[in-house]
């Protein structure tokens, strides 16, 4: 397999591996029972995802699927900074889901005309997923923005907060750029225009206002973290770190 | 959110089967209460159709007129069709 086929794969799998594992940090915490019961099913559906990448790459080059996403140091994961923002209140992970939301359904729906088989097999069948993910992130978006005074006041803290994160998602590495020239992947531009468009609609119906100035950070995908990161793998890879090969 | 009306929420398993009453949740509108029941009651597969509606718009029998309601029923066994053979081909009665 190609060098820049494999990064880009690895970007794919560590991007939705990443925030499931936060996501998975609200079970048992959500606002309510059903909420918290939505957004665990969300994160079982992007690690799920992140298996399929994973279990490719593992067959190709001879290893376990686990190997990946628990042996690998911080500098080798390709994940946007997005994905490892802490979750915040309840608004932040919305809103940050929602984000993330607009970029991942454009880029699967790319991506299920791969000349890749395999990716194209695997965003077929993750589309699905992702739709409802991205009803259930905009619904709430505009539900908390067009809702009371201090909750549209949240979002629009959260919106503010998290934009420099956006940017990033849209930015092609070197990896990206050959994929696209493969027919692997779809364009950048072309995922950037649909999901910002689709992003300032929910922005518009939920009466948040787009913040007028904002940085951009980038790096997550050529493995450039935050400290974030860190944290978040020493959660995941505690028990393969201390008891290694462990199995059950 | 203390103040989410209950809804009861009813699942159909197979196509061709009736909307079964599975139990309840909160939720801010009737289009919430399908995506909450979504994720609640078909996470394993259980339905290809939700229904919902607010607790409040169901009207139930009274505990206390059990008697007069349901017990002159009970010695009219030639209400029950148990004197038929169904046909094996004939499923979910």
């Amino acid at each position: 397999m190609e060098n820049q086929l494999r990064d880009y794969i690895l970007m794919m799998a560590d991007n939705v591996m990443i925030l499931g594992q936060r996501l998975g940090e609200w079970c048992g915490h959500g606002p309510v029972l059903e909420q918290d019961i939505a957004i665990t099913n969300i994160a079982l559906d992007l690690i799920g995802e992140a298996r399929n990448y994973y279990q490719y790459l593992g067959e190709t080059e001879g290893k376990k699927e686990d190997e990946y996403p628990m042996k690998r140091d911080v500098r080798a994961f390709k994940n946007i900074l997005l994905t490892e923002v802490p979750n915040g209140h309840w608004g932040d992970t919305i809103m940050r889901q929602c984000m993330f939301d607009c970029y991942h359904y454009y880029l699967l729906e790319g991506m299920t005309t791969s000349k890749n088989e395999r990716l194209a097999a695997i965003a077929k069948k993750s589309i699905k997923e992702a739709t409802y993910h991205l009803a259930f992130s905009g619904e709430w978006v505009i539900r908390l923005g067009d809702g009371t005074e201090e909750s549209h006041q949240k979002m629009q803290q959260s919106l503010d907060d998290l934009m420099p994160y956006f940017n990033e998602m849209f930015i092609p590495e070197s990896y990206e750029i050959w994929c696209h020239e493969q027919n692997i992947a779809p364009s950048s531009e072309v995922v950037r225009s649909s999901a910002n468009e689709k992003f300032n609609a929910i922005l518009t119906q939920a009466t948040l206002q787009m913040p007028e100035k904002y940085y951009s950070k980038k790096g997550g995908k050529s493995g450039l973290h935050t400290e974030n990161l860190g944290f978040i793998l020493a959660d995941m890879q505690y028990l393969q770190r201390s008891y290694p090969g462990v199995d059950w | 959110m203390k103040d989410w009306p209950l809804y009861e929420v009813f699942i159909r398993s197979k196509n061709g089967l009736n909307h079964k009453h599975v139990g309840s949740l909160h939720a801010s509108d009737a289009h919430m209460a399908i995506q909450n029941a979504r994720d609640v009651y078909t996470r394993r597969t259980e339905g290809v159709s939700i229904w919902v509606v607010e607790a409040k718009h169901i009207t139930a029998s009274n505990p206390d007129d059990k008697e007069s309601l349901f017990d002159p029923a009970e010695d009219k066994v030639y209400r029950h069709p148990t004197f038929y053979e169904l046909p094996n081909a004939l499923k979910h009665m």
